[in-house]
């Protein structure tokens, strides 16, 4: 058996986490927005001033490895997720000038610019929502599979905005930090409750997921899974809900469950659909490019993505710190 | 009423690519640029540069952005439009798409965060580093991407295993018979985008008398740089020409209007090329010169539009994209030169000048949309010139749904055109910083004049 197709999938898995986490609290933010006042709608952008835009290319890596490994695939999904793909595409065009242009347009274009920043990250999450549900499905057009997506575009959101707060109890200090763990104490009941419902919805919508985690002896190992990530959600509550804890400056905890909960989902799901690309229609073998091409791949992604994860961490530490306002200079 | 999905994506296509392409020709030309203001603050330490730099990449980084989130749609748009060419070619379209995004995406996208606000939270020295490696980024980039849509118009380097396209030799593909030519083309091509537009920029800036010294230092730049590069524009871009003729044969009869093999061919200055009849109606030609061109020869042959039967491009769109294209250079030959005349010769570029180059600010994105209409329309039917045609992986929508997404890309893309002029001309009202440094000087001046 072949394992290059094996370590590309892995590749594709942490570039979209990567790209869940990072983009996610930008997209958060940007949903958050309209709540916010302008004198913090300012110190809420310029929390993500620097890192959007190499946060955004890690969802191009990700469709970018579905290409360079599973070309057929690439072909498969995007075309089944036709609408969902070209409407998250006009939203993150949207929000991505529109971050832009609110700083550079005239004055009295700024509010224009905000709605458009927020609707088009809220689109944007939204429309993934929908392709991450109908792709559990197996991309599939039945009643239960569109029902489910539905339910997966309201979660994500709420995923989104959840990131995005912590995001801000991480770079923000003064009434911001007070208002962001304020928005999350509201927000953070819909993510649990949807995380709950989905998890019990998947392996009843989807026999295929069914079949892989309830049979024994794979379900005990498969328990630490859900139990961290119940755990890590508890964090979340419990910092959000611990004004003491909050006051000593420990809202970054909150980012960092959050990321343990994300990296326990990617978990699950990837053991859910693998060694599928498509649940029961293509398995990553089918739908891998040719051996040639995959050594050549292979060859640049080992020596360029631990080169781009040790930049970014760079990028991070330069523009560590809370923020106060951001300029160009 | 039906619609031909093949024809809708084919525009579609077309409406991506040509809205995204216009941000990096500009981001590509302008960061090295931008490498040029820095460098030399950092060697003379005069502020002027610095100010240069800060001006401008405002615009580089709204540019940049623009072209971010186009390039995005375009990634995706080959699975959701065009599945059939992942499926057949994705063994050399993946890779040397992948091979981008590792390379040069995330480069360009994270060390823009040190160019834009890091001023102060790093040493002058990674500063300027950091304006180098988005700049190299950047031409990376379009290494990768220019090699690949070389690739397709003259491939090389493959073999085809049961319908499928796989690798003989990655040297080959990468380096294939026109890709030189391209990317030192569309290089040249982003520089004088981005010359012109600054030069044009700053233009109107002195018109409006919003200017300090930096600004025309600005303008200084720009002009130099079109005046060296515009002509060896027009020499690259010709040999590029000849490198067609040899592999694209069809494309460059439909270039030059020449509907039927004939030695000693004229060329065509003028003239409207009527496909029912094969022949151009009021043309102006000067005989034997396309043979001379094409061939260095008074008397070559030169193969005609008939000889290729079912397998040449439309006629009309190529030769007149390619006459706007020459047209657009030649007029940019003019101007720089004129403008670099007066420069040398100390003379003020007030008036004439000033008009003519604010008039050109975006000349470079007539040129270059241009001559990608002649290389790209140039290519039909075929999308792998010669292997696979563009109706063969065309996804099987209804016509009513690629509409529908035309239509809404459409409003967005011409909306925010639009914004992205109206801002660079919004951000050209305002004061140059110089100009305000020296007001405030001068104030100063004064008051302790009085006292």
């Amino acid at each position: 058996m072949d394992w290059l197709p094996i370590f590309f999938v892995a590749v594709m898995g942490f570039a979209l986490l990567m790209y869940t986490l990072l983009d996610g609290y930008d997209l958060g933010i940007g949903i958050l927005l309209p709540l916010a006042s302008d004198a913090q709608k300012d110190e809420m952008i310029a929390t993500i001033g620097p890192f959007w835009d190499a946060n955004e290319t890690w969802i191009v890596l990700g469709v970018g490895v579905l290409l360079m490994a599973f070309p057929k695939a690439h072909g498969l999904v995007l075309t089944s997720l036709y609408l969902p793909v070209a409407i998250m595409l006009i939203g993150l065009t949207l929000r991505g000038v529109a971050f832009d242009f609110r700083v550079k347009a005239k004055t009295e274009h700024k509010s224009t610019w905000n709605q458009l920043f927020f609707i088009g990250s809220l689109v944007t999450a939204i429309a993934q929502g929908w392709m991450l549900g109908s792709y559990i499905m197996g991309l599939t057009n039945t009643s239960i599979s569109l029902a489910f997506s539905i339910a997966i575009s309201f979660l994500l959101p709420s995923l989104y905005i959840m990131l995005g707060v912590g995001w801000l109890l991480v770079k923000t200090d003064g009434s911001l930090y007070k208002q962001a763990s304020q928005w999350g104490r509201i927000f953070v009941a819909p993510l649990g409750l949807g995380l709950f419902l989905i998890s019990i919805a998947t392996p009843i919508a989807s026999q295929e997921i069914a079949a892989k985690w309830f049979s024994l002896p794979e379900a005990i190992g498969l328990l630490p899974i859900p139990f961290t990530a119940g755990i890590a959600y508890l964090v979340v509550v419990w910092i959000l809900r611990s004004p003491k804890l909050l006051a000593a400056d420990y809202g970054w905890i909150v980012y960092v469950s959050l990321v343990v909960m994300c990296i326990m989902c990617a978990l699950g799901l990837g053991y859910s659909i693998f060694p599928d690309v498509v649940i029961s229609q293509l398995t990553i073998w089918e739908a891998a490019a040719s051996r040639d091409s995959l050594k050549f791949a292979f060859v640049g992604t080992v020596i360029a993505v631990p080169g781009i994860f040790i930049y970014t961490v760079f990028i991070y530490r330069v523009f560590a710190g809370k923020i106060k306002s951001l300029s160009y200079e | 009423m039906e619609f031909d999905p093949l024809l809708l994506s084919r525009i579609q296509f077309a409406l991506n690519i040509s809205f995204h392409i216009l941000f990096p020709t500009i981001t590509i030309g302008l960061c090295w640029i931008l490498l040029f203001f820095r460098t030399r603050y950092t060697l003379t330490g005069d502020v002027e540069w610095e100010y240069a730099y800060y001006f401008w990449v405002k615009i580089f980084a709204l540019t940049f952005a623009l072209g971010v989130v186009s390039g995005i749609t375009m990634s995706f748009q080959f699975g959701t439009n065009w599945p059939g060419f992942m499926e057949k070619a994705g063994n050399i379209a993946g890779p040397m798409l992948g091979y981008e995004v590792l390379t040069a995406f995330f480069l360009e996208a994270s060390f823009l965060a040190i160019m834009l606000f890091g001023k102060n939270r790093v040493s002058n020295k990674t500063h300027l580093i950091a304006t180098l490696v988005v700049t190299i980024g950047t031409s990376m980039s379009a290494f990768w991407i220019l090699s690949l849509n070389s690739w397709m118009h003259t491939p090389a380097g493959y073999e085809v295993i049961e319908g499928v396209i796989h690798i003989e030799s990655w040297m080959e593909i990468i380096f294939n018979p026109s890709f030189p030519y391209r990317f030192a083309h569309m290089l040249i091509a982003s520089l004088l985008t981005a010359s012109f537009l600054i030069a044009g920029i700053s233009a109107w800036r002195i018109r409006q008398k919003v200017d300090g010294p930096e600004t025309w230092k600005v303008v200084r730049t720009g002009v130099f740089i079109a005046a060296v590069l515009t002509p060896i524009q027009i020499f690259v871009g010709d040999l590029h020409g000849l490198n067609t003729f040899e592999h694209q044969p069809a494309k460059v009869a439909a270039m030059e209007g020449i509907w039927h093999t004939e030695r000693g061919a004229p060329l065509t200055l003028f003239g409207i090329p009527d496909e029912e009849e094969q022949t151009n109606h009021y043309a102006i030609e000067i005989p034997k010169l396309a043979s001379l061109i094409l061939t260095h020869e008074l008397d070559g042959e030169i193969k005609g539009i008939s000889d290729f039967d079912g397998e040449h491009p439309p006629v009309g769109p190529v030769f007149w994209a390619f006459r706007v294209m020459v047209g657009v250079g030649m007029l940019m030959l003019l101007v720089s030169w004129f403008s670099a005349y007066k420069l040398l010769k100390g003379q003020s570029l007030e008036g004439t000048p000033l008009k003519l180059l604010s008039g050109m600010a975006f000349s470079g994105w007539v040129a270059v949309l241009a001559g990608w209409y002649v290389t790209e329309i140039g290519r039909q039917p075929w999308i792998v010139n010669g292997l696979l045609t563009t109706a063969d992986v065309v996804a099987e929508h209804s016509g009513g749904m690629v509409l529908t997404t035309l239509i809404a890309y459409s409003v967005l893309y011409i909306g925010l055109l639009i914004s992205y002029v109206l801002t660079l001309r919004y951000m050209s009202t305002k004061k140059a910083r110089s100009l305000i440094a020296l007001q405030e000087k001068q104030v100063t001046t004064q008051l302790e004049g009085g006292y």
